[in-house]
């Protein structure tokens, strides 16, 4: 019984450290600006300042911010579905092939990772502005993507190693090429191994701060995060706290169904198991 | 449907060890041909190249008429269960079964047919739409079968289909094996390490030892006239028991006394010295169930442990063997992949015999089907070779040779 009550107080602690920070930006994005301003609503709760759903109504109907959003949700599919495909295709030669700098290349990947963002953002802007990537598309996507990639193929090839060698030899005596080995049979039994990596590139492409700010200068390419601190509500002199509460909000909302989509994914994939005999 | 011709093949791996050695053999078309032998003996790997999995380093690989050496093992046609089924997780069981087909390109409607027909050959019918997860052990083999027989294969391979299942439902599916194969009359080789399996499966048994062929015949011809030692030995069970054995005129000279064998016989294996001497448990007899009339031999020794089975009783008895004897025995136990223990004598007695522990008992002896070894070579002096089927001659000190060169 005292083993209940201390694990129901540990979850609330965890529960409650993990999602005030949520809970404060929700109740931020119902308040009125002024309320917000001058502290005139200090409860958590918004009593007299509830303003429904104005906040949202007007970030929405900013363009600025409607093309973040489009920027963001585009870059980061992109980024994570070329991530997700190299990923598998390399991670499935490291797991199966034996070559040549096979070794070079794990290390090479793990040193990528390694690398601190910062100190590649300066030359990558004088370089994306020399070939004309700043401030486009593919401008983040290329640094995403490489930055990704590290991560997406050790996951995978770990998953890689644990399907049995039998089942592709299996679908090849049973009449498959190599690729319809791959792709009917092995990559079916990765597909928790993909997701995760999919969902792990979708949060950094979809994060990132650093190189949405300064490889962009207009809304061309600009993602929420960077867009967010440039955000100007009508009076320029007063940052727009309930707006930017807002917007932060619905920025949270296209993570959260990625999230739950791919998580199920995963689920099934790990309870269909492995048959062993 | 198709004959398979396996010419002089050999296997190599990088590090220049041959895991098998020179193998030919022929299997006529629809013929069951069994590869056995203890663990390392490369009959999987043998089997692997069949079926296109394993590179052949050298040597003719023929299915029906093609030579196949360099065709992917998609192009070859054949079927295989893996030992461990390798059915697909993702799939249902239905989906599994269609799979060849599907690859195939097959139409909707010819799949169906061929899957249903396929699932009521093996009572799969109820689950067809469960996941292979959620089979047991047997349904899981079920449809690893299911997806071997549903499309037209040459032939069908299996590896070591049973070893995974307990020992009931491994008969059961033995018996379903052997009835499937008969029915379909398709050309089928079998990997194994049990020989029960090799026994009652087999048209013909292959047994191999570290990558060489040692002999090819009937289960009955390896049983009652194996080539040489190694065989002699791998096959039956409770195994052969070895004896050191001195032919005199046309008696031999066992640990436990002499014993006659006929003149035609002891020819083969007069002047040689100090042999080993091969007799099944079964050919020992309690000496006070035998008929009188009975040829044969007997002798007294002492019983040091009984265990008795009911229907037969299995009788222990301790010997001392030569030294060159007793190096050559431990040798065989090592091939044999047994612990080299003490030399003794089991013989399989009458479940009604009462001989207990520790009697000094009187033990008939069958000595007509005795067979004398060469201990040098392993080779069997007194064998019938119109009845052996085919003896490889790679006789059992050069092979014995091999495993100091590869080393």
């Amino acid at each position: 019984m005292k083993q209940k009550i201390g694990l129901a107080v540990g979850v609330v602690l965890v529960l409650v450290w993990c999602l005030l920070p949520v809970a404060w930006i929700l109740s931020l994005s119902f308040k009125s600006q002024s309320a917000v301003s001058n502290g005139s609503d200090p409860g958590f709760l918004p009593l007299d300042s509830f303003t429904g759903l104005d906040n949202y109504r007007a970030v929405w109907e900013d363009d600025q911010f409607r093309r973040a959003i489009i920027n963001s949700i585009g870059i980061s599919l992109i980024a994570t579905l070329l991530s997700v495909m190299i990923a598998t295709l390399a991670a499935y030669a490291i797991a199966r092939l034996e070559f040549r700098g096979k070794k070079m290349v794990l290390t090479t990947a793990l040193a990528i990772a390694m690398f601190p963002v910062v100190s590649l953002v300066s030359p990558l802007f004088d370089l994306w502005r020399t070939i004309g990537l700043y401030d486009t598309w593919p401008g983040l996507i290329l640094p995403y993507m490489s930055f990704t990639l590290p991560l997406a193929i050790w996951t995978l090839s770990a998953f890689f190693r644990e399907i049995p060698w039998e089942m592709e030899q299996a679908a090849q005596v049973d009449g498959a090429t190599s690729w319809q080995a791959f792709r009917k049979v092995i990559v079916p039994l990765a597909a928790p191994g993909v997701f995760t990596a999919a969902i792990l590139t979708f949060f950094f492409a979809w994060n990132d701060f650093v190189f949405g700010i300064t490889l962009t200068s207009t809304e061309n390419a600009r993602p929420i995060p960077a867009a967010l601190s440039f955000f100007v509500g009508p009076d320029p002199f007063q940052r727009p706290a309930g707006l930017l509460a807002a917007a932060a909000v619905i920025a949270t909302i296209p993570i959260v169904v990625i999230v739950l989509l791919f998580q199920r994914k995963i689920v099934a994939g790990l309870t269909s198991g492995a048959v062993k005999g | 449907m198709a004959a398979i011709s396996l010419k002089n093949i050999v296997k190599k791996y990088g590090d220049g060890f041959p895991a098998v050695n020179d193998v030919s053999i022929d299997i006529a078309d629809g013929e069951f041909v069994i590869l056995v032998g203890p663990s390392g003996c490369g009959k999987s790997t043998l089997l692997r190249m069949i079926v296109g999995l394993e590179d052949i380093t050298s040597g003719d690989m023929i299915i029906g008429d093609r030579k196949v050496n360099d065709l992917a093992p998609r192009d070859r046609n054949l079927a295989m269960v893996f030992q461990n089924y390798a059915l697909y997780p993702h799939l249902s069981v239905y989906e599994n079964i269609a799979f060849p087909l599907r690859l195939a390109g097959a139409e909707d409607s010819e799949v169906d047919e061929k899957v249903r027909a396929a699932s009521k050959t093996l009572e799969l019918d109820e689950h067809l739409d469960r996941k292979p997860g959620n089979l047991s052990g047997g349904q899981r083999q079920r449809v690893a079968m299911g997806r071997a027989i549903v499309r037209d294969a040459d032939a069908f391979l299996f590896d070591e289909p049973l070893s995974n299942l307990d020992a009931k439902l491994r008969g059961q599916m033995r018996t379903e094996i052997s009835r499937l194969q008969k029915r379909l009359g398709i050309t089928t080789v079998y990997v194994t390490h049990d020989q029960t399996e090799a026994m009652t499966l087999g048209d013909r048994v292959a047994v191999l030892k570290r990558g060489v062929l040692q002999q090819l015949a009937s289960p009955r011809e390896l049983y009652e006239n194996p080539g040489n030692l190694f065989v002699a030995g791998f096959i039956g069970s409770p195994p052969m028991n070895f004896l050191p054995a001195e032919v005199e005129g046309t008696s031999v000279k066992l640990p436990f006394g002499t014993v006659e064998i006929g003149e035609e016989k002891a020819a083969k294996a007069r002047d040689r010295g100090l042999l080993i001497a091969g007799i099944r448990p079964e050919h020992f007899e309690d000496a006070a169930l035998v008929d009188q009339d009975t040829t044969g031999s007997s002798f007294k020794a002492t019983v040091e442990v009984v265990e008795w089975l009911g229907n037969e009783t299995y009788a222990y008895i301790p010997f001392e063997a030569p030294p060159e004897v007793e190096k050559q025995l431990k040798q065989l136990e090592e091939d044999l992949d047994g612990e080299s223990l003490r030399t003794q004598l089991v013989v399989t007695l009458d479940g009604s015999s009462r001989i207990a522990e520790g009697d000094e008992a009187e033990i008939w002896l069958d000595a007509s089907k005795m067979h004398l070894f060469d201990p040098a070579t392993g080779e069997n002096l007194t064998v019938d070779r119109d009845h052996a089927g085919q003896i490889v001659g790679e006789s059992m000190a050069a092979a014995a040779e091999q495993p100091a060169a590869a080393g």
